[in-house]
């Protein structure tokens, strides 16, 4: 653990009445890193973002996140200790509009007294304005949510998750049921975030990881399995047996 | 929320409203006093209505024991017009204490025989009690099903323990408050009856506005979040147990005064306020006015209890009946609500259902702000 780090998962250990979703993992990020994690099925890969943001309890283990431990911790303090998270389906608010969707999330402070006192901050307004020019919504401001295509609804989340403004952005699958050129632009998108912020992106999809050109984390059986390129995971002879298959020829 | 809905003229916006203070002003002229003070019953509980709109129709939280605070605001204007009006009995404390040989006035009557105490406890009191319910089953996270057993549970235990205090608040038989005075006068005779209906009609709209107000905006749009997606509320930073406390509280706050209206016009309070039928049967006012649509409540809770007096007047066995029909056909066929399904398109869907065309030009405002819409 050096102060570079951003995110340190120590030893981490979650026990689902006896079966052991995450065994022993170890895991950490650096200030504005991209990283992808991967793994088949059933290999932890949303409990370890379940752990981060507060949903599951490590049954043992620790983590630390910009000095502090997040163990124990509610999912909203977490969220405001700058800990953003994209779920693997869209989930927006479907009977608010787009613009009601983006000023839950760039609000702040969000408490009950602010929202009811005063009206949105202009810069705030003007956030949302560059969001919706990046994701392209720009024209779809005042429908409601839930009258979007499935690649808008990805994109609005990713939106109000870019709008919260975290440290850590923590996205599962996001290009699941996008077209190709969707995918494309997703990950262009993760890409520039990236530096400013610090990205964990998990998915199935091997072009879009690879296409990320990132560090990859393969997680098998609750654990990290290797760690590196894109090239030297493809190479690893454990990862190739569990997850990636031999090449056909 | 409202860029589905009809927007109205503002012409015909400010006739509707000239034409309800008219009526509210003329009302008492125009309707004998037996009808207007069922009229003021009806208005005041559509303010309990409202109440169940917001937390049941904006952030999904289905409560059975809205009763409860609508009791407390009864109990709190009862005692207060009891105690002012004790003068003339044994020991200057309300006659019922005489029955059950009490000489002394309990301490938490004290504070009633000040106006201005009683003016903010009738909903100060029910709010905090539905506060304090509110904060310890919300940060439990008692949600959905469970949460509206407990408030029925609740309402259970208030209503068995008012029924049995008779040496504190004459149980079971309640408090009467028509033959007590206010301001030199009979508060059961007629025109304190018409203030009192006055009054109500003026603390309805007001609390229409209220609530317009508190689900306006972004604080609106965070209990439509906490209704649909809480989880996802807290994984953007808001904490849904203040939001739900709050809107409960204010829910609670509302039922009082609603209570406290309703008792000074049926002229009694008793525990019978707190009995399970009647709040359920505030969420039937609610469910068949239409969820989310605040007008629809007070609707709602006005002519389902105007019906319920013209048919028990009728057919005295048959209400019951008829309400659960009601209930069941708003559920399967209506599930918005008539308000919901007037301010969706049902109306036009079930013409052309029956092959009529709808026609667009009685619908100026629709063309005009449907930009994406195709061209006709």
């Amino acid at each position: 653990m050096n102060n570079k780090d951003l995110l340190n998962l120590i030893d981490i250990t979650v026990s689902f009445e006896g079966f052991l979703a995450l065994n022993k993992l170890n895991l950490n990020l650096q200030k504005g890193e991209l990283r992808a994690v991967i793994g088949p099925n059933g290999a932890g890969k949303t409990t370890f973002l379940d752990v981060i943001t507060g949903k599951v309890k490590p049954t043992k283990g620790e983590v630390i996140f910009k000095g502090k431990s997040l163990v124990g911790r509610k999912e909203h303090k977490i969220a405001r200790l700058g800990v953003g998270r994209k779920f693997q389906s869209p989930r927006i608010f479907e009977n608010l509009t787009v613009k009601e969707n983006l000023e839950i999330s760039v609000t702040t402070p969000k408490s009950p007294l602010n929202l009811i006192n005063k009206s949105i901050k202009e810069e705030q307004l003007n956030e949302i304005e560059r969001l919706l020019k990046i994701v392209n919504l720009a024209q779809k401001v005042d429908s409601k949510a839930g009258s979007l295509s499935h690649g808008q609804k990805q994109w609005l989340e990713i939106a109000m998750l870019v709008g919260q403004k975290p440290d850590l952005m923590l996205v599962d699958e996001p290009v699941a049921g996008l077209t190709d050129e969707e995918t494309d632009l997703t990950a262009d998108l993760l890409k520039s975030l990236s530096g400013e912020n610090t990205v964990v992106v998990i998915d199935h999809d091997m072009e879009f990881i690879r296409r990320l050109d990132s560090n990859v984390s393969v997680l098998n059986q609750g654990t990290v399995l290797c760690e590196g390129t894109m090239e030297t995971i493809q190479k690893d002879k454990k990862v190739i047996d569990v997850y990636l298959g031999r090449p056909e020829d | 929320m409202s860029s589905s809905k009809i927007k109205f003229d503002k012409k015909i916006v400010l006739s509707f409203w000239i034409i309800l203070i008219a009526l509210i002003i003329a009302a008492p002229t125009l309707l004998p006093v037996f009808r207007l003070n069922l009229l003021g019953r009806y208005l005041s509980l559509s303010i309990v209505a409202l109440g169940v709109d917001l937390i049941w129709g904006y952030t999904g939280l289905l409560s059975l024991g809205q009763g409860i605070f609508f009791a407390l605001g009864g109990y709190c204007a009862a005692m207060y017009l009891q105690i002012t009006s004790s003068s003339e009995f044994p020991n200057n404390i309300p006659e019922f204490f005489a029955l059950y040989g009490v000489e002394k006035l309990p301490f938490f009557w004290e504070p009633f025989r000040s106006p201005v105490f009683t003016f903010f406890a009738i909903w100060i009191i029910p709010a905090l009690v539905a506060g304090l319910i509110g904060f310890l089953v919300f940060r439990n996270r008692i949600k959905g099903v469970y949460f509206s057993i407990l408030t029925q549970a609740s309402l259970l235990v208030f209503f068995n323990f008012f029924n049995g205090q008779q040496k504190l608040i004459n149980g079971t038989n309640g408090l009467k408050t028509d033959v007590t005075q206010l301001f030199g006068q009979m508060v059961g005779s007629e025109s304190m009856q018409r203030l009192f209906f006055w009054v109500t009609a003026i603390l309805v709209i007001a609390s229409w506005f209220f609530a317009k107000w508190v689900v306006k905006g972004r604080f609106g749009n965070i209990l439509i979040g906490i209704r649909d997606d809480e989880p996802r509320v807290r994984f953007t930073g808001y904490n849904p147990v203040i939001f739900k406390t709050i809107i409960f509280s204010i829910a609670g706050g509302l039922a009082g005064i609603s209570g406290a209206l309703y008792t000074v016009q049926s002229g009694i309070v008793s525990p019978q306020f707190m009995t399970v039928p009647f709040s359920i049967e505030m969420v039937i006012w609610v469910a068949v006015g239409g969820r989310g649509t605040l007008l629809g409540a007070i609707l709602g809770a006005v002519f389902i209890n105007y019906a319920k007096s013209l048919v028990s007047e009728a057919l005295p066995a048959s209400w019951m009946f008829i309400q659960g029909g009601l209930f069941i056909l708003v559920v399967t066929a209506l599930p918005e609500g008539v308000l919901g399904w007037i301010q969706g398109d049902g109306p036009r869907n079930l013409l052309q259902r029956f092959g009529l065309k709808r026609r667009i030009e009685t619908y100026p405002s629709l063309e005009v702000n449907n930009k994406e819409g195709n061209n006709e």
